[in-house]
């Protein structure tokens, strides 16, 4: 990326990113950082712990404010446009945040008829028949739809939230370290409902992650994030061989390089 | 691109043919009426096929109303069949096959029925948490024993920490509701006994009733609000992100390390600050008495001095350290008892308060009681 002739952002691109700025105080947490993510790709984000990958994904949705850079989500820019029409575009995006963020008050089957609720004219039925299918897509047993969040494992709080996420069937699917806390064959199963969705749905995908399993198995390419930037992208495997010393630790490390012959033996 | 879910039906020999077309996702206004018409239009057919060749979008809203279109024909006895679906939606309509969800098992009660068990669990729960209460405080009496026998296991620190935030920060709002309290009491006080030409016992008034109930009532359920809601909005947070957990694999004991300091802390601040309640109650009559009834302050303090005695003063002052520690023990409680949810803190602050601000009232009641018995 040559700073002195920026490319205009691409609105046909799922996600675009041109001279992103996020600082808090004094200290820049992003720095001219540009990135494109296309429509129907699965995106993945590594990069060291602090190095801004949960400060990236909440300023695209315009939770973070930016000092400045461009962002088109969907070719709209949320934070130039009407609140209305911002809200049309958040309407098409489904996240799943870090924690889960379910709502305490409310059990599982309806924290995923929230956003139902708000958006949609659907008949009750409908709509509860609809929260149990996006449960069960997302691997939760049946009784859990009446329980409090309170009462989940880390792991079914996780599926609960990204059911909830695909209440709405959204276009782009974020997700913070979605397998994080998962078991393996749970991490294992969650990555291939990710890329059925992603198949069937032609869903847009912006995954944060640690699970090197994950990114062989689902990432079509992977963003490399350092000192406020993206340091390289390109599918896992050809980073997996590029130079640069965190990323050939990351890769080739003992965890690494059985991620990558599972993925290829 | 974008339209409407729409279909056509067409009948032959062999059955009917559903020609799907449109856009069938969740965000379609129609999409539910469609899937309705869909089987109403075909309902008796001996077979029926969807034929999703022309379906422009679809997701798994969409798929499921549609299958749950088709298995609802298949229950009427058609055979049913989808033709000419792209591998995508096909693939979608597999993940979004209809199954019918058992509904979550709701018994139809009366209202009054449950009016009734509502009371009687309310009933045992106050039964209940009176005698956890009960056990409760012999917890916290024995830590503050065990720390008073060893002293080098009090934490001073969080003592005097708590010292200041429960004593220190309320001494203004203490002090300005007493002398408004005070100040009201005397005016009421002189305006009725005036009728009786019993003006000058209005100070007498004043000085039993803030000294033996009011500076210390007051105090107390100022206190209850204040500090009890405090100590248990943070217990119960420290709870709910399983610090109590940390506190307790560390080999540490909650009761000593966040029950014992606020216990102490606030069973020492208590009589401070209703001694401070009193103070300014006995003031504000003053004033009001001055300006209101020209009761100059030397002949009020004189009055005052002949109405009350030692233990007067002192009536009001013993009660405190016991309110404190009912304070204290319902909100620590409370605090503990909070469950993983957000919503969980919020009815236990809300419950500390209210029982607090009761039990200080009914003890208030008992000492009204024993005081009157001898003759104190
Ligand atoms: N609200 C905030 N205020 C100040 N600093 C923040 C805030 N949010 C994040 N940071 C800082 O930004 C950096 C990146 O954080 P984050 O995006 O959470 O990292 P990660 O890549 O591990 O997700 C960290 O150094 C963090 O301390
Ligand atoms: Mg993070």
């Amino acid at each position: 990326m040559n700073p002195a002739a920026p490319a205009p952002p691409d609105p046909a691109a799922a996600i675009s990113v041109r001279g992103l700025v996020v600082a808090f105080g004094d200290k820049r947490v992003l720095d001219g950082l540009d990135l494109d993510v296309r429509r129907g790709e699965v995106m993945g984000f590594v990069g060291p712990s602090g190095s801004g990958k949960s400060v990236l994904t909440r300023t695209i949705l315009g939770l973070v404010p930016r000092r400045s850079g461009e962002i088109l989500v969907l070719g709209r820019d949320i934070a130039r446009i009407s609140r209305p029409e911002a809200a049309a575009v958040e309407r098409r995006l489904g996240v799943l945040f870090q924690q889960g963020a379910l709502f305490s008050g409310l059990t599982v089957a309806q924290n995923v008829e929230a956003p139902m609720r708000e958006h949609l004219r659907l008949s009750p039925r409908l709509r509860g028949e609809l929260a149990r299918l996006k449960l069960a897509l997302a691997g939760l047993p049946d009784d859990a739809a009446d329980k409090y969040p309170a009462e989940l494992s880390g792991g079914m709080v996780k599926r609960a939230a990204l059911a909830r996420a695909l209440a709405l069937d959204p276009e782009i699917l974020f997700l913070d370290e979605p397998t994080a806390g998962l078991d393996p064959i749970g991490a294992g199963e969650f990555d291939d409902l990710i890329a059925t969705l992603r198949e069937s749905l032609g869903l847009t995908v912006f995954m944060v992650t640690h699970d090197l399993d994950s990114l062989f198995a689902i990432c079509d390419r992977v963003a490399a994030l350092g000192s406020g930037r993206v340091i390289a992208v390109g599918p896992p495997r050809e980073l997996a061989a590029s130079g640069d010393a965190w990323l050939s630790a990351y890769f080739r490390g003992k965890r690494g390089r059985a991620a990558a012959q599972a993925r290829t033996g | 691109m974008s339209g409407a879910p729409t279909f056509t039906a067409s009948q032959d020999r062999a059955g009917a043919l559903l020609a799907l077309a449109g856009d069938w996702t969740i965000g379609a206004r129609e999409l539910e009426d469609r899937a309705d018409a869909l089987v109403r239009e075909t309902l008796g057919a001996r077979a029926v096929t969807f034929d999703c060749s022309s379906i422009g979008k679809l997701d798994t809203g969409g798929a499921w109303t549609i299958d749950r279109a088709l298995q609802a024909l298949a229950a009427a006895g058609a055979s049913v069949a989808y033709a000419g679906a792209s591998r995508e939606h096909a693939e979608l309509i597999e993940a979004a096959r209809f199954r019918a969800f058992a509904a979550p098992p709701r018994a139809p009660r009366s209202v009054l029925l449950d009016y009734l068990a509502d009371m009687g669990a309310a009933m045992r729960m106050a039964g209940g948490d009176v005698v956890v209460g009960v056990a409760f405080l012999g917890r916290v009496v024995a830590t503050v024993a065990a720390a008073a026998a060893r002293p080098s296991r009090f934490r001073r620190t969080s003592v005097s920490h708590h010292l200041e935030q429960f004593g220190v920060r309320s001494v203004p709002i203490i002090a300005l509701i007493n002398f408004l309290v005070g100040g009201i009491v005397a005016q009421q006080g002189i305006f009725q006994l005036a009728s009786f030409g019993a003006q000058p016992f209005a100070v007498d008034l004043v000085g039993i009733l803030v000294l033996r109930e009011l500076g210390v009532l007051l105090t107390s359920i100022m206190m209850a609000g204040r500090s009890g809601s405090a100590i248990t909005a943070e217990i119960g947070s420290m709870k709910m992100r399983e610090e109590i957990d940390a506190i307790v694999v560390m080999g540490l004991d909650p009761m000593e390390t966040l029950v014992a300091p606020r216990a102490i802390a606030l069973a020492l601040a208590l009589p401070l600050l209703t001694f401070v309640a009193d103070m300014a109650g006995l003031f504000g009559g003053a004033l009001v008495a001055w300006s209101y009834a020209g009761i100059p302050p030397v002949v009020y303090f004189a009055r005052i001095k002949a109405a009350i005695g030692v233990s007067t003063f002192l009536s009001g002052l013993i009660k405190a350290p016991f309110m404190a520690l009912v304070i204290a023990l319902i909100a620590t409680r409370e605090g503990l008892a909070v469950g993983g949810s957000a919503e969980s803190l919020g009815r236990r602050v809300t419950e500390s308060v209210v029982k607090a601000i009761f039990m200080v009232i009914v003890i208030d009641g008992l000492f009204a009681v024993f005081f009157a018995a001898i003759d104190f």
